[in-house]
């Protein structure tokens, strides 16, 4: 019978980018090229509607997305309701409302 | 009288003697170096305007020539105790990269500094060591700069304006090459430069990663695996690259450190002592232009020193 210690093996948690596929990222910045221009401002996450009553960090979410980090990615765009505030307060205009949609329709099996 | 010394013929010591000149005072250019020029002798295209280097520094050497200003080249002032009127405008020098031995730099093939990479730009030949084509570079953003390890407190200011102009200009060289910067903040402080990070983000697709790369290792292939967090993600991160380049700051000359000027408003090219002036980047880094247009003022300031009466 196969003794629990009460160890395991940790995963790396680096971003790896020689492993990380990014060419769907680069897929979806050529869709919407105004999605790199972010400057990690936090301003779309601050007046987010979703993001002060969940866990949801649209910021955050989407630089993963860029970085090759597609996991969980749709379930977390699925916390966005479409309101349309982070667009607002963007200040290198990106269409924020639409960079979720376009996420959720590129990113549906992850 | 006697001739006012302008120590240094970079732009800066130029630019003053052109100026005393047209005041009808008598300057001399002292030059450590057998050229005039200073760093712009280097350098490829400037920013923001991707002028050429050369055409500046030309429309510069060719006044200097037409005046009749008298230059002496390979020699190296050192008297800055005198009493004799003087213009300080030794610039600065090119931190070394090698002080930073965790990038490697002048210890494993294709790391390269943001000099190293114009003066490749200006011989025609930018690569790897072996001729080929990089797919994957990283430019280091602050290799020198805010950093006591290295006792460079300091911003160097005008390096992230190179970084983001440099692998603006590798992805046009190399479309298919993939760049990514790794900065700590990003500061585009001049007319233009936030534009060309912009531009650089979303047209050239250069990829902007916040953190201080730790370390660059060679790889069994012979390529470069750096390490940096993510902090943007709170995740450490690591990739392989061809070509790493280091954005290198400056370093004062005065001892190491920048010249002290007498204050940052009005006596911006005073020092402490009555007959000693500064110009350019001997007191702090400085763009081109901001340099050029401190040889005027210092020019200004001597010429009333002298009318009074010293
Ligand atoms: C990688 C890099 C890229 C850059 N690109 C740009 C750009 O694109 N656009 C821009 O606006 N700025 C750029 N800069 C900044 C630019 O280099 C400076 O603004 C400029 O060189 C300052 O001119 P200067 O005359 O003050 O000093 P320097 O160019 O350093 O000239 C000083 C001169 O003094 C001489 N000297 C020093 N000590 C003595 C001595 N004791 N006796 C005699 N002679 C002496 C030196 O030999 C040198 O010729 C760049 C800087 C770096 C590091
Ligand atoms: S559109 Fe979505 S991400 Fe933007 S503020 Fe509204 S809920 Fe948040
Ligand atoms: S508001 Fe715009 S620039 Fe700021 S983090 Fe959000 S997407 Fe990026
Ligand atoms: S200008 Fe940018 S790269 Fe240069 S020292 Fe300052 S922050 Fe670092």
């Amino acid at each position: 019978m196969a003794i629990d210690f009460g160890y395991s093996v940790s995963q790396p948690r680096a971003v790896d980018l020689d492993r990380n596929d990014l060419s769907l990222a680069r897929e979806i910045v050529r869709e919407m090229p105004e999605f790199s221009a972010c400057i990690a401002c936090g301003g779309c996450t601050a007046t987010c509607t979703a993001g002060n009553l969940t866990s949801f960090n649209f910021r955050l979410v989407q630089t993963l997305v860029r970085r090759g980090e597609y996991a969980g990615a749709y379930a977390e765009m699925n916390k966005c309701m479409l309101c349309g505030k982070c667009r607002l307060v963007c200040p290198r205009g990106i269409n924020t409302r639409g960079v979720v949609r376009l996420i959720k329709r590129k990113l549906g099996d992850y | 009288m006697k001739k006012v010394v302008v120590v240094g013929g970079g732009v800066a010591g130029m630019q003053t003697a052109l100026s005393l000149k047209e005041r009808g005072v008598e300057p001399v250019i002292v030059e450590r170096t057998g050229a005039l020029g200073g760093k712009l002798r280097n350098f490829h295209l400037l920013f923001p305007s991707m002028t050429p280097a050369a055409e500046v520094l030309k429309s510069f050497t060719d006044q200097v020539a037409s005046s009749g200003i008298e230059v002496r080249l390979n020699e190296e002032f050192s008297d800055f105790s005198t009493d004799a009127p003087i213009v300080i405008a030794s610039g600065f020098n090119v931190f070394d990269a090698r002080l930073k031995e965790e990038y490697g730099y002048g210890i494993y093939d294709n790391v390269y500094t943001t000099v190293d990479v114009e003066r490749m730009f200006n011989e025609g030949k930018v690569g790897l060591k072996d001729g080929s084509v990089p797919r994957r570079i990283a430019f280091v953003h602050c290799v020198g700069s805010r950093d006591e390890k290295v006792d460079q407190r300091h911003c160097s200011k005008v390096c992230c304006i190179t970084g983001v102009k440099q692998a603006m200009e590798l992805a046009s060289l190399w479309p298919d090459a993939e760049i990514f910067n790794f900065y700590m903040d990003i500061r585009m402080f001049g007319p233009g430069y936030e534009e060309l990070y912009q531009q650089a983000q979303q047209e050239a697709g250069i990829n902007f990663i916040r953190g201080r790369v730790s370390e660059a290792s060679p790889t069994i292939d012979g390529r470069i695996q750096i390490k940096a967090e993510d902090t943007l993600i709170g995740r450490p991160m690591k990739m392989t690259v061809d070509m790493l380049v280091l954005i290198v700051g400056m370093r004062g000359t005065d001892g190491g450190k920048f010249y002290r000027p007498r204050d940052l408003f009005g006596g911006s090219v005073l020092s402490d002592r009555p007959n000693v002036f500064y110009a350019g980047a001997a007191t702090a880094p400085k763009t081109v232009g901001e340099s050029i247009a401190e040889g005027v003022m210092a020019a200004e300031k001597v010429v009333q020193y002298l009318n009074d009466g010293n």
